[in-house]
């Protein structure tokens, strides 16, 4: 069972606003919001990898009664394209389908029973073409799209030429993870008396999305709105256009609120995955381990549209050396475009295939110089003063790296009970012999910047209203769970100790916060509310009017990499995870169980300690889906398995214990001292789990998810 | 479609459902949101309610086999103790699974056996929760069973 941590208690625990009805059953999500009059409607997707269309018939489906009218390309003018950073999604397909599942008309209809048999009743005629779905084939062949096939190129090199005495290299692939958040994308639009649309959705990313919207609607802000319904889960599944533009398009044509709400075999092709990636290591060192040099190549799969394969792709390329004192580096990485389903933002954005590649490649290093992989990393860990070792950023007020190895190592790795047989390989399968468990431990080092950083500029506003005694907090920050609203709750408590808190709806008729992803928003809005809160104190009170206070913090400056050499003050800061993981693994089946892990993270300062272990613990429920389950299989481009009874995750049986401990080194960076807690836990805990496989094994694991093939097949 | 009458939480209440209608889909379709769905293949537990004392997954249930049956939800089944355990524990995040974990909970709670860690994460091997690494919710629901036996002694 968990330990409790040495948590702070400057703050203490709060039950977040949000927590008291999702227990009832009280709390209203997307998919619970009814208009009076609301149609419904169902999305037609390309059932190919990649097809040109040649037609889509209409007429069947019009003829069914309680049928409204079904939207396509037809629908949209040309050129109006949806992405994220870069405008390159159709939002129906206009001559060639790139991916399974890409939309091709949206019918409405009375009922969503309705809508969804309708769909069968488009005929759309489709000329197959030859889907490309590997790297090699996306560099090879002609393009899929009219932008070309690299979305992204990085190229980072530092230091001499310097190689070491002893090198090792590593091949390293990664599968596509989903980030199935519980609840499956659903909203509703109507039309607003001013010739405008508004939507109740689920998004991270309030602003954004209307951005998109607005370009694609061609109407200007004022017109378009979304509000924030109740978020089941997001971690960076929500960052992108999915539903939205199609329900306020139809909205807007008929004149009526439209809902739709996916089914979760389509979800899964809806929304962009976690890159799968290809890497090459070649680490070199001094006989005593010291590290020299470190050659990477990155390349991740992106799909066919861009979404955030940008910012992943530099995720990945300064991440991959990890936090480790190395002189040489030189990284090479590629975002290609593919007729795989598109991939995007999920929880670790990047760091997480390149942790695996660096942490793998590390313990193949020790194991040739016959070191403790544990004590090459600390003899190598960057320290205060250090240039970082990909963008050569000074390292600064940063985590004493030795204290938090030191820290995950000092806890003790709880003993399996096994009472249950669920508590072997093969869990309730109860397939195990008993002779045949190998058990291993392993270990490894996360880091990821929090904030966006690569130059893009960063705000994030608040407004705080005093009435009475009650504090009404305005934020568009996005809720999804992960608890900023109990953050924000905390900090205005805090400055407001006689005051009960209240949060209005977020919405863009609120200014931006920004978006909840990049373990940002403690930060940013933490900071933003702060702000306002020292703003409304300041100011003096009558006592008998509201009065309010605004505040828009920004965030220190970053900048893009040298175009030459890809360096400079690319992040604002860092966070920084320790993960050591035992696995038992029954050798003649393959089958894994990851047993127990411990973990020490940098958590900045604690404002709510319930929070900070519930995203510790939850970050590590996904590694251990990543490590040996989780991915979407998609031979030649079409998936295998998207449904919960295909794609695995981790239940309360799969879970491991876990033991925690946090460090408290706070940030000086913002005047909270506040440092992201949401990515770091699924970092670096499943490159600790291959890595655990490895030693428990002796085989090779060099991808995640593993499969038992990878155990009971291989040499 | 034809109709089909129900006690739904305690009260009356009359749906309308295909023969392939689920009675997750039937219930949601008349506005009563208690039971989420997110897979509807029986495999997240999300849409746990207890049909005439027994608990199953509302999405593989024919409404139509429904008449007369007493269906109860999160709304009826939910105590107070499991409420502030859940709340105190962090076994909630985005929630959306919460309301299939307390019908779970519950029903373990109020079978006869006396339940350990291990015991509590079978039982809730059933449903999925994305969010909190279930740590959470087993330590809540521990601690609920501990303090419901020692009040029954």
């Amino acid at each position: 069972m968990t330990t409790h941590s040495p948590f702070s208690t400057r703050f203490g625990t709060v039950i977040r606003p949000d927590v008291p009805p999702k227990i009832a059953g009280e709390f209203e999500y997307s998919n619970d919001v009814r208009i009076p009059g609301m149609l419904f409607g169902a999305t037609k997707r390309s059932p190919h990898a990649h097809a040109r269309l040649v037609a889509i018939d209409t007429s069947k489906a019009l003829a069914m009664s309680g049928v409204h009218r079904v939207f396509t390309h037809e629908d949209v003018p040309e050129g109006r394209l949806l992405g994220h950073i870069t405008h390159d999604q159709p939002v129906f397909v206009l001559d060639v389908a790139r991916h399974e599942g890409e939309p091709v008309a949206f019918v409405v209809a009375d009922s969503q029973e309705r809508a969804w048999q309708a769909l069968e009743a488009i005929d759309v005629s489709w000329q197959p073409l030859e889907p490309v779905t590997t790297i090699e084939d996306a560099l090879t062949k002609d393009p899929i799209h009219p932008q070309g096939t690299l979305i992204r190129e990085l190229l980072i090199e530092r230091g001499d030429d310097a190689v070491g005495e002893v090198v090792v290299t590593g091949t390293w692939e990664t599968g596509r993870q989903d980030q199935l958040f519980l609840a499956p994308e659903s909203a509703v639009a109507y039309p607003s008396a001013d010739g405008g649309v508004t939507l109740i959705l689920a998004t991270q990313d309030l602003h954004t999305d209307q951005q998109q919207l607005c370009a694609v609607l061609n109407l200007p802000p004022e017109k378009v709105h979304l509000i924030n319904s109740g978020i089941g889960g997001a971690f960076g599944g929500r960052e992108d256009i999915t539903l939205q533009a199609h329900l306020a398009i139809a909205a807007l044509a008929l004149g009526k609120p439209v809902k739709t709400t996916y089914r979760r075999s389509e979800s899964f092709l809806a929304h962009p995955k976690r890159h799968p990636a290809f890497m090459r290591y070649r680490l070199g060192a001094k006989s005593d381990g010291t590290f020299v040099s470190l050659e990477v190549s990155i390349d991740l799969d992106g799909g066919p549209y861009a979404s955030t394969s940008g910012p992943v792709l530099g995720s990945a390329c300064y991440f991959s050396a990890g936090p480790y004192r190395i002189p040489r580096v030189r990284v090479h990485g590629r975002a290609v475009r593919t007729n795989n389903p598109v991939s995007g933002a999920m929880r670790g954005f990047g760091a997480v295939q390149a942790c695996f590649g660096i942490e793998s490649t590390i313990d193949l290093l020790a194991s040739k110089l016959g070191i403790d992989p544990v004590e090459i990393r600390r003899r190598n860990v960057l320290v205060e003063g250090d240039p970082f070792p990909t963008s050569g950023q000074r390292f600064e007020d940063q985590t004493d790296l030795r204290e938090l190895i030191d820290r995950c190592m000092a806890l003790e790795l709880p003993s399996s009970p096994a009472t249950l047989d669920l508590d072997l390989p093969g869990g309730t399968g109860r397939t195990l012999m008993g002779s045949a468990v190998s058990r291993g431990e392993g270990f490894a080092l996360g880091v990821k910047n929090h904030l966006y950083g690569e130059g893009v500029p960063e705000t994030s506003w608040a407004k705080l209203t005093r009435e009475g005694n009650t504090i009404i907090v305005e934020s568009s920050a996005s809720e999804c769970g992960q608890g900023i609203q109990g953050v924000l709750d905390r900090i205005v408590r805090t400055e407001f100790p006689e005051c009960e808190v209240r949060f209005a709806v977020p919405s863009t008729w609120m200014q931006y916060s920004g978006s909840s992803s990049a373990s940002r928003q403690s930060w940013m809005s933490g900071s933003a509310v702060l702000g306002a809160a020292q703003k409304l104190k300041s100011q003096t009170s009558s006592g008998e009017e509201p009065e309010s206070a605004e505040f828009e913090y920004r965030a220190p400056a970053t900048y893009r990499g040298d175009p030459t050499n890809g360096t400079g003050d690319i992040h604002v800061s860092y966070m920084f995870v320790a993960h050591r993981a035992r696995v038992e693994v029954d050798t003649e089946l393959g089958l894994i169980r990851v047993a127990a892990i411990s973990t020490a993270q940098d958590v900045g300062r604690v404002i709510n300690a319930t929070e900070i272990r519930g995203q510790i613990l939850g970050g590590i429920a996904q590694g251990v889906g990543f490590a040996i389950n989780e991915h979407l299989d998609t031979p030649s481009g079409l998936a295998a398995n998207n449904s919960l009874t295909d794609y695995l995750v981790p239940t309360a049986a799969d879970m491991p214990l876990v033991v925690i401990d946090v460090l408290e080194q706070p940030d000086p960076r913002n005047p909270l001292g506040i440092k992201g807690v949401g990515e770091p836990s699924a970092v670096s805990s499943t490159a600790a789990i291959a890595n655990a496989i490895r030693q428990a094994t002796g085989k090779p694991i060099t991808r995640v998810p593993v499969r038992p093939s990878d155990i009971a097949l291989a040499n | 479609m034809s109709s089909v009458r129900l006690r739904l939480d305690g009260s009356p209440v009359e749906l309308e459902a295909a023969s392939s209608t689920s009675l997750l889909r039937a219930l949601r379709d008349a506005g009563h949101t208690k039971a989420q769905g997110a897979c509807e293949q029986g495999e997240c537990g999300s849409c746990l309610v207890r049909i005439d004392g027994v608990v199953q997954n509302s999405c593989l249930v024919p409404a139509t086999i429904c008449e007369d049956a007493n269906v109860e939800t999160v709304a009826s089944l939910l105590n107070q103790d499991l409420a502030d355990a859940f709340a105190r524990h962090g076994a909630v995040q985005c929630g959306f699974c919460t309301p299939g974990f307390v019908v779970a909970a519950e029903a373990a709670l109020a079978s006869a056996e006396s339940l350990t860690y291990d015991t509590v994460r079978e039982r809730l091997a059933g449903n999925i929760c994305r969010c909190t690494g279930y740590h959470g919710i087993i330590e809540a629901v521990l601690e609920v069973s501990q303090r419901r036996r020692e009040a029954n002694q």
